[in-house]
């Protein structure tokens, strides 16, 4: 029970005392500053499009590792999940290594098409996703693999084509798991730091989203800091608590 | 038109050898012990599994048909309705998925519900149903595309006993009414017998026998489906009015025969007796009791002697024996009672 308890208190007690040192009184010019809505936007837009790409690639991705046909599948599923036990920060090393105007395949993104990703909003986007895209695949994985294929078969018995089969049957009955994906996924694009600053770096308006300007705030504006920090730990209980209701709660 | 199936599948420790023919309207029940492929063979028909089978209907071959472009509709054994559907978009799945449009695929869908007596159903999602309301959805669904071959996986097995009864009287009129070919796979003797036109018995992937329901009761030809049906059963070669038994012991028959021959005779038609009986024209011999199993209104024995052989007894009887394994007793057969015909 004590262990418990120590374990509960340590998880919380750090969120209460930051509501504690909160500047009440300052509170609301400070959240409507123009510093802050913009790093807020910023933040809203750029894990939303990262979540965005995380699906259009990651489910398919999350398919083939479930049900695909695929030689070496495990090691597979093992290197998807790297991304998420490397520090962000190797991560955003290693997009410069490939994307940076002298990486691998940057270079020839920046000869052929003029296009230079990092330090960029794009970058801060590309690195959200490559960070986040895991936790939506093995996500997605786990609810595909626990569906039973049987009702693909079914369908197909029915004349569905495969992509039709994936559409009405496959992908509803493993709806909670990818909404519950795409939940942790935004919440950790959200959050991305290390792998942002380090391939996007960091300029206002552009790629300094709340979690990089909460760092800032620290040395020069503590008070900032800590209503950033606030609204970030709003804005992510909030989405989880209103997605939990709707779809990871009850039943659907 | 006829389908002629000749499926051949190989796996690692099994191999599918069945060649199978289903006239129109006729429903033809794949019957056998688990394990014996029948629904391997549904599969293979449906082109769930790669196998070089030929399967011919008319002037089409379904050979290089994937499953989803073969005419075909599958009930399978738990159903396996789509539960975030209605019940009224699962029977419009396979007409959706064939490209019909919207309005016609649920009008027809809802024909098909009020078919199976599930017309006020329409929007219930599958989990709200009753098993044997699910089954009902699950053959409608299949019916509803119009198939050329209606395969059926152990549709009753779902069930509990009481909503079997009905559900089996429900399927065979359904069956009756579908015009095109059926095959239903069970492992069931009562579902195959009532619901099929002929029987084809399979064993370890080889079809052992076929024929009309009434013919395998009659003249089983292999344990398996004398046990299905029953029957004490032997193989035997004849000599006038005397069989000696394969497996040791002889009897005697009424009419004369000769050859090699299955012996058939109901375990009703056996007597026991503490003693020999003495002075009738009937087959004795000693045996001991090997097992006892109360069945509905009668007991089953099992005894061991030259040969084995299965005995129903009244409860009277039991009583009057006070049977118990291992009792020495005399078994009693009239010779009437015997059936054989040709090996």
């Amino acid at each position: 029970m004590l262990p418990a308890l120590i374990g509960l208190a340590f998880l919380l007690v750090p969120l209460a005392g930051l509501l504690a040192k909160a500047p009440w009184a300052t509170l609301p010019s400070q959240l409507f500053s123009p510093e802050v809505g913009q790093a807020l936007q910023l933040s809203l837009v750029c894990a939303s499009l990262a979540t965005v790409i995380c699906l259009l690639f990651g489910v398919p991705l999350a398919w083939l590792l479930a049900r695909g046909d695929v030689p070496g599948r495990g090691f597979l599923r093992a290197l998807v999940t790297v991304p998420l036990v490397l520090p962000p920060v190797v991560g955003g090393v290693a997009l410069l290594l490939v994307l940076g105007r002298r990486g691998l395949v940057g270079q020839y993104l920046d000869q052929w098409f003029g296009v230079s990703l990092p330090f960029t909003t794009t970058g801060v986007v590309l690195a959200e996703a490559f960070v986040a895209m895991p936790f939506l695949v093995i996500s997605v994985e786990g609810a595909l693999r626990a569906a039973d294929p049987r009702f693909e078969e079914a369908a197909a018995t029915l004349g569905a084509s495969r992509w039709l089969t994936f559409r009405r049957v496959t992908l509803p009955s493993v709806m909670p798991g990818v909404v519950a994906g795409t939940v942790l996924c935004w919440a950790r694009a959200l959050g991305e730091f290390g792998a942002t600053i380090t391939f996007a770096g960091n300029f206002p308006g552009k790629t300094t989203t709340m979690p990089l300007a909460v760092y800032l705030a620290l040395e020069t504006d503590p008070d900032a800091a800590i209503v950033l920090s606030i609204v970030l730990l709003l804005v992510s209980v909030g989405v989880l608590a209103g997605l939990r209701d709707r779809w990871i709660g009850g039943a659907t | 038109m006829t389908l002629h199936a000749a499926l051949h599948v190989t796996r690692e420790t099994f191999a599918l050898d069945v060649d199978l023919t289903i006239e129109p309207g006729e429903v033809v029940a794949l019957l056998g012990p688990n394990g014996a492929g029948k629904t391997t063979a549904l599969r293979a028909l449906a082109g769930l599994l790669v196998s070089d089978s030929t399967i011919r209907l008319g002037e089409s071959t379904w050979d290089d048909l994937p499953a989803e472009r073969r005419p075909i509709g599958v009930v399978f054994q738990d159903y396996l309705l789509f539960a975030h559907m209605t019940a009224l978009d699962n029977v419009a799945f396979g007409l959706r998925a064939r490209g019909t449009r919207k309005a016609d695929a649920n009008a027809v869908a809802a024909r098909w519900l009020d078919q199976v007596g599930l017309a006020e159903f329409a929007g219930a999602k599958p989990r709200t149903l009753s098993g044997g309301q699910a089954q009902r959805v699950a053959l409608a669904r299949a019916l509803a595309t119009d198939p050329e071959l209606l395969l059926l996986d152990e549709p009753l097995a779902a069930l509990d006993a009481s909503t079997r009864l009905r559900v089996r009287s429900e399927l065979g009129r359904h069956l009756r009414d579908y015009p095109g070919h059926t095959l239903l796979v069970t492992h069931d003797p009562l579902d195959a017998m009532v619901l099929a036109d002929r029987l084809v018995i399979l064993e370890n992937g080889r079809v052992v026998q076929h024929g009309t329901p009434r013919e395998v009761v009659r003249q089983p030809r292999t344990d398996y489906v004398a046990h299905l049906v029953g029957l004490n059963f032997y193989r035997g070669t004849a000599d006038g009015t005397e069989i000696h038994l394969d497996e040791g012991g002889a009897l005697t028959v009424a009419e004369p025969v000769s050859g090699p021959v299955h012996v058939v005779f109901p375990p009703s038609a056996v007597s026991l007796y503490p003693e020999k009986p003495v002075g009738s024209p009937r087959n004795t011999w000693p045996a001991t009791v090997a097992g006892i199993e109360q069945h509905a209104h009668t007991t089953r024995v099992e005894l061991d002697g030259t040969p084995t052989v299965l005995a129903d007894i009244t409860t009277a009887t039991v009583a009057e024996l006070r049977l118990q394994p291992g009792d020495p007793l005399w078994v009693s057969l009239k010779a009437t009672e015997i059936h054989t015909y040709p090996r």
